[in-house]
């Protein structure tokens, strides 16, 4: 193989990479994005818009890189408002339907705990955008997650209608959670070539973070659920992903061009 | 934003019907320090269930621009500030004692900051 072959290779591998880092903090900043009016209060509303902000500021920067290093010059807006469903490569968890207050602190607890495993392996990255972005954002999922955490103590600890509600929020969290720590074919090459980390090997510390936050909350994680959810990586979707996909991108395609 | 205390009771008393548990959370006053050196100053208030959780909106609404390095929060109940009839006898007395302004000392030329 030449030089010249391996670096195309490397170029699409990290475009590949950015991509689903990309799609996962992408789709989870619009979900976030549908709390804005309807938290329990005005100060949440705020603490849901700036956590899903912090997340699109992520996805901007890595879809950004992606589309610089795949050959086709495709923008950050290109890229969330131009690609179809088969195209993104996030994970099911960060697609599902908003539920209640407590849903969205389990899937956020989840979430953030793998983030903040993740950003701080992809510090250490060969791709300076990929380790730029580590490097600002592993503060910002700190964040998140001790928001998450913070709520998923006092549901749980709280009342006993609270407790209960917050169990049935992890439960129903819980079979998203596997795909998440999943190695899929790109993050094994990612981490072998130094560009970024295996999935599994967060699973450890984000899962014990998880663990002491939910039993300190007088609950239980729960056990694996017999169906879980696979595929999001290789751009198979749930329903909702569809529903979620024009929301957010029926602006940009019904009125190509339109800027504001 | 309201102003601390004597008109804002914190958590608003237990409904007359039955007595369901309150559900609104109290409120807390803001205080952020600027930098190093300055004191803590009064931003306005925020809704939260706890301390904890009140310090944490209180870092998304009120240093969200990088405001402030530090922040305390205060439950409003805990606030005890003087009621608006008693202003003239509070701070009407003080008008005329002009004695109390170091007015009459000469400057040095040589102190520049002063």
């Amino acid at each position: 193989m030449s030089q010249n072959a391996i670096d195309t290779q490397g170029t699409t591998l990290a475009a590949a990479y950015c991509l689903q880092l990309g799609d996962d903090a992408l789709i989870y900043a619009q979900r976030l994005g549908e709390w804005i009016s309807r938290a329990p209060q005005i100060e949440e509303d705020m603490a849901l818009g700036n956590i899903g902000l912090d997340l699109l500021g992520q996805a901007r920067v890595l879809l950004t890189r992606a589309g610089e290093l795949d050959g086709t010059g495709r923008s950050e807006d290109d890229l969330a408002y131009l690609r179809n469903e088969r195209e993104f490569h996030n994970v099911h968890l960060v697609e599902q339907e908003r539920g209640d207050f407590g849903f969205e602190m389990a899937r956020m607890l989840w979430f953030a705990a793998y983030q903040c495993e993740l950003y701080a392996a992809l510090i250490s990255s060969i791709d300076d955008t990929i380790a730029g972005v580590a490097v600002k954002a592993v503060k910002e999922v700190d964040y998140h997650r001790d928001h998450a955490s913070q709520w998923v103590l006092r549901l749980g600890d709280g009342t006993p209608a609270s407790h209960v509600r917050m169990r049935e929020s992890l439960e129903r969290v819980a079979p998203y959670v596997a795909e998440l720590f999943e190695d899929d074919a790109v993050s094994i090459a990612a981490a072998e070539a130094g560009l970024g980390t295996l999935p599994s090997s967060l699973w450890d510390s984000a899962f014990g973070h998880v663990g002491r936050v939910v039993a300190q909350a007088t609950l239980t994680v729960p056990a694996n659920s017999p169906w879980r959810s696979r595929g999001g990586r290789s751009g198979i979707h749930s329903r909702p992903m569809g529903y979620l996909l024009a929301e957010m991108q029926h602006i940009a395609r019904s009125y190509p061009g339109a800027t504001w | 934003m309201s102003t601390p205390a004597a008109n804002t009771p914190a958590a608003s008393p237990p409904a007359a019907n039955g007595g369901s548990p309150d559900r609104s959370w109290p409120l807390w006053e803001v205080f952020v320090r600027g930098k190093r050196g300055l004191s803590h100053v009064h931003v306005g208030s925020l809704h939260a269930p706890d301390a904890e959780m009140a310090l944490r909106n209180g870092r998304d609404l009120y240093t969200r621009r990088q405001e402030g390095v530090s922040l305390w929060v205060v439950k409003s109940t805990d606030i005890t500030a003087n009621s608006p009839d008693e202003r003239d006898s509070f701070f009407d007395p003080a008008a005329d004692k002009i004695y109390r302004h170091p007015s009459f000392y000469e400057v040095p030329k040589d102190v520049e900051y002063l």
